[in-house]
């Protein structure tokens, strides 16, 4: 029998793409579903997905957890430990579109949920930390249930299939976001798992990424002395925490932390003028087991931005492009110029250098 | 002479190569090589023989060799020659038997039995020949509060590590146990090679003052050579606790290796034994070890990692948890197939664990219990290639430490007679005629080479499995894989199964 995601290491190619628009006027999800679509032979059919950025404005003060449901007993337990530990602000399914190339979906349901004060005070926690301990703890231990997106005022869409069909499953150009990214899976396995599909997210962070590090293990092992438990074996889950870690635990800026994760060489360190040689030094020396390895193309969405950023090496293609406030990044510029026929400036990052973009007004931005 | 007692080794002569030049007999120690003026001809008395194949590389017409001799005793599988060869000895001299060098017995090697990835298809392997490869790591503590400038600029928090350009360092081998030409040999060495050599517990001779930045001195429970000059000199300071080839013992030397100058610099007498107390007397305990670290770092300043070396043993992970806690920077394992001048033949032979697993456990338990970044690994104990290095780091090593290999690199040939002082390669010797033998400017060169091959080795092998920095191999298990171990050998080790 084939092993679920998470029973095994699951490496894949993929495609990603990612847009905002840094005015902060909302798009619906057609563009990015169009995008994704130009790179369908970079996916196999086996994991699709997006992630939307601004698109609860009306609970954006709210948890918006979307959950993934073997089975109506599984929702049942789900639900029990949801109502102990949250107030749930509003529920329902997630409207979806049938379609004939989508087959075998679980049950879907939106929950946007404010931790309950007694509980939070009790526990003695951050109420971030709070709500990424509750999801660990579904994820973990109840069978069947799987949170696949807990942010505020964002939300993941995923599941097995084309992305482009995963888009139109959600109905997501009936959304309207800031920001979006996507991601077309091509993995070296047949999981059949909606679970396994990308983008991977925790809290309001989420992550888009090509690639196989070769680092892996070495991560891995790392993380998971901080709390961490990589359940789903996958580079991009690895990733996620990895940035968490740095950003929400450390509270390093993205900038630091992409100096760790894609460090430059200690060659280019020592050529670089001297502020910027010691801080990437120290950054190595503190937290060496972070440094990720081997190709990778990432896309972190977050509260008011995205970064891209690519393996130190560029083992990947990534491609960023700005047209007036809009900013976009993919893996193939045929992607970008599907949906902006005419970009302003297109260019092809440097390995390990992140490209960042922000609101303007900077309004929800945690980095500059 | 034990008359119980025949020779191992055959010295094998072809007469008609043999230019009687008699070089053999003035390069042998052991004084095997004679002219007989009766016959005009070389003999040799075999019984003396150490093979230590000195003269079969200097005779200028390769007319020796050494063989095994093929003597036997009624065959028995229980009693085996060379355990009946040590009843007789005992018999004879009532004394404890003592060998040198690590372990010869047939071994189960864990680094033989567990294989290297590479990448194929759905990841590039790199080719270090086109593309940085880097083997630089920083050892010490990693433990960090992010405290910022005025200028939001990170502060540096973390504590002194060492840097090392490879992996791999040179283990502790005292001035005395080995000769002042060697050590000299082992300082420029890593010198030049960026890394460290370590004094052993002979203290430090004062020409070698000058390699101090590449110098890591032993502070053992002989205390030999230990004061203030001492300590200020090193990059960092070990404190050993253990030896693999001698768990649960402290140093030997013998008198007859106590040379005035080894005697200055050890600050004991000449040509008496120095035998180390089995314990450090002021560390019964772990709070005991927690003292002496911070003793050691008051005394210069917090200006250096301190580093334990204890010998792998049964509950050796616990043990590493503990000196984890302890405030050293650095934690040194030595496996019990790793060498020594002298030892106890049982004790070496019997005591402790093989480094493979004690360095899987003690890292596997360090993250359980969120302290690994407290201190770095170092892994020793029969590391005998680039590849055991690269073994090692996956499973959790930030580096080794050679002895033995970087013996071999200046000439050694595991004639395993450290403890007699009579060295015919004038390595393990403080006879004089000896130790000039042992060119300083060739055999540091010669450690240099072999170091460096290491390091192009390992970066072939990282390259292959996409990995470009060693940083990103160390604790990295899945990058290998057991072939022909058990399920609880694959749990220890904590790697899948070939296939898997």
């Amino acid at each position: 029998m084939l092993q679920r995601e998470g029973q095994f290491r699951n490496p894949s190619g993929c495609a990603v793409a990612g847009v905002i628009d840094r005015s902060g006027q909302n798009m619906s999800g057609e563009a990015i579903i169009e995008a994704i679509s130009v790179m369908h032979e970079r996916s196999n059919g086996l994991g699709g997905g997006f992630a939307g950025y601004g698109i609860y404005p009306h609970y954006k003060e709210f948890y918006a957890f979307h959950m993934f449901y073997d089975s109506i007993s599984a929702q049942e337990e789900a639900e029990k430990f949801i109502k102990r530990h949250f107030e749930i602000v509003y529920y329902s399914e997630i409207q979806t579109r049938k379609l004939p190339s989508i087959q075998n979906e679980p049950l879907i349901y939106r929950y946007f949920l404010a931790p309950l004060p007694q509980k939070l005070a009790n526990s003695h926690l951050d109420e971030r930390e709070y709500v990424a301990r509750c999801v660990n703890r579904i994820n973990a231990q109840i069978e069947g249930a799987y949170v696949f997106s807990c942010g505020k005022n964002m939300g993941i869409f995923k599941g097995v299939g084309y992305p482009e069909d995963i888009g139109r499953f959600y109905r997501l150009e009936e959304y309207e976001g800031y920001a979006w990214t996507s991601h077309g899976r091509y993995p070296t396995n047949t999981p059949g798992w909606w679970g396994g599909a990308h983008p991977f997210g925790l809290l309001d962070f989420s992550v888009v990424h090509n690639g196989e590090i070769s680092s892996y293990d070495a991560n891995r092992r790392y993380i998971e002395m901080f709390g961490y438990k990589c359940t789903l074996q996958t580079d991009t889950e690895v990733i996620c925490y990895i940035i968490d870690y740095l950003v929400r635990k450390k509270g390093l800026t993205l900038d630091e932390t992409s100096h760790i994760i894609a460090a430059s060489f200690w060659d280019t360190i020592a050529e670089k003028e001297e502020k910027a040689r010691e801080q990437e030094t120290l950054l190595r020396r503190m937290f060496p087991s972070l440094l990720i390895t081997g190709p990778f193309s990432i896309i972190l969405g977050y509260t008011g931005g995205l970064m891209a950023l690519n393996d130190r090496l560029k083992l990947r293609s990534m491609i960023c492009a700005e047209k007036g406030s809009r900013a976009y990044i993919s893996s193939e510029e045929s992607a970008i110029r599907k949906i902006e026929p005419d970009p302003d400036r297109v260019w092809s990052p440097v390995g390990g250098e992140p490209v960042v973009f922000e609101l303007y007004d900077g309004e929800g931005v945690r980095n500059k | 002479m034990n008359m119980y007692l025949q020779p191992e080794y055959e010295v094998v002569r072809k007469e008609e190569k043999c230019t009687h030049c008699r070089l053999c007999e003035k390069q042998c120690a052991n004084e095997v090589h004679s002219f007989d003026p009766k016959t005009g001809r070389m003999v040799a008395d075999d019984a003396k023989c150490v093979n230590c194949h000195r003269c079969v590389c200097v005779c200028p017409t390769h007319a020796l060799k050494i063989v095994k001799s093929d003597d036997v005793y009624k065959l028995n599988a229980n009693w085996k020659m060379q355990t009946m060869n040590e009843v007789y000895k005992q018999a004879d001299s009532g004394g404890v038997l003592l060998s040198s060098m690590g372990n010869p017995n047939p071994q189960i090697s864990f680094w033989d039995k567990m294989l290297l990835n590479a990448s194929q298809v759905t990841n590039p392997p790199i080719d270090p020949l086109r593309e940085p490869m880097e083997t630089q790591v920083y050892l010490g503590k990693r433990t960090v509060e992010i405290q910022r400038d005025e200028n939001g600029k990170l502060k540096d928090t973390l504590f002194p590590q060492l840097k090392c350009k490879v992996p791999v360092m040179f283990s502790a081998m005292s001035y005395g146990s080995i000769s002042y030409n060697a050590h000299e040999s082992l300082a420029r060495a890593a010198e030049e090679l960026g890394t460290y050599y370590n004094t052993g517990e002979g203290g430090l001779h004062k020409d070698f003052y000058k390699y101090g930045k590449n110098t890591i001195v032993q502070v053992a429970s002989g205390r030999f050579g230990v004061f203030k000059d001492y300590l200020e000199n090193a990059a960092a300071i070990e404190i050993k606790m253990g030896q693999g080839a001698k768990p649960g013992i402290g140093g030997h030397l013998p008198g007859s290796k106590i040379s005035s100058d080894v005697a200055e610099t050890r600050m004991i007498p000449e040509g008496v034994d120095a035998i180390s107390p089995a314990p450090h007397h002021d560390i019964y305990s772990i709070e005991d070890l927690r003292q002496l670290v911070f003793s050691l770092k008051e005394a210069t300043s917090y200006k250096k990692p301190i580093i334990v070396k204890i010998a792998a043993v049964h509950n050796v992970a616990a043990i590493a948890s503990g000196v984890a806690r302890s405030g050293a920077d650095i934690i040194a394992i030595d496996g019990y197939c790793g060498g020594t001048g002298a030892a106890p033949t049982r004790i070496r032979d019997n005591v402790g664990i093989p480094i493979e697993l004690a360095l899987a456990a003690v890292d596997q338990r360090l993250r359980e219990e969120g302290i690994r970044d407290e201190i770095s690994i170092v892994a020793s104990g029969s590391i005998r290639s680039s590849a055991d290095v690269v073994k090692a780091v996956a499973l959790g090593a930030d580096a080794c430490y050679i002895g033995t290999a970087a013996l071999l690199a200046m000439g050694c040939h595991l004639c395993r007679a450290c403890q007699q002082g009579k060295c015919n390669w004038g390595i393990a010797t403080q006879r004089p005629e000896l130790v000039k033998r042992l060119d300083p400017n060739t055999a540091y060169k010669r450690l240099v080479n072999l170091v460096v091959a290491w390091e192009h080795e390992i970066q072939e092998m990282m390259g292959g499995m996409g990995i470009n920095s060693i940083e990103a191999l160390r604790g990295n298990r899945l990058m290998l894989r057991g072939i022909g171990l058990s399920d609880t050998e694959l749990k220890v080790l904590g790697i899948r199964y070939a296939g898997e």
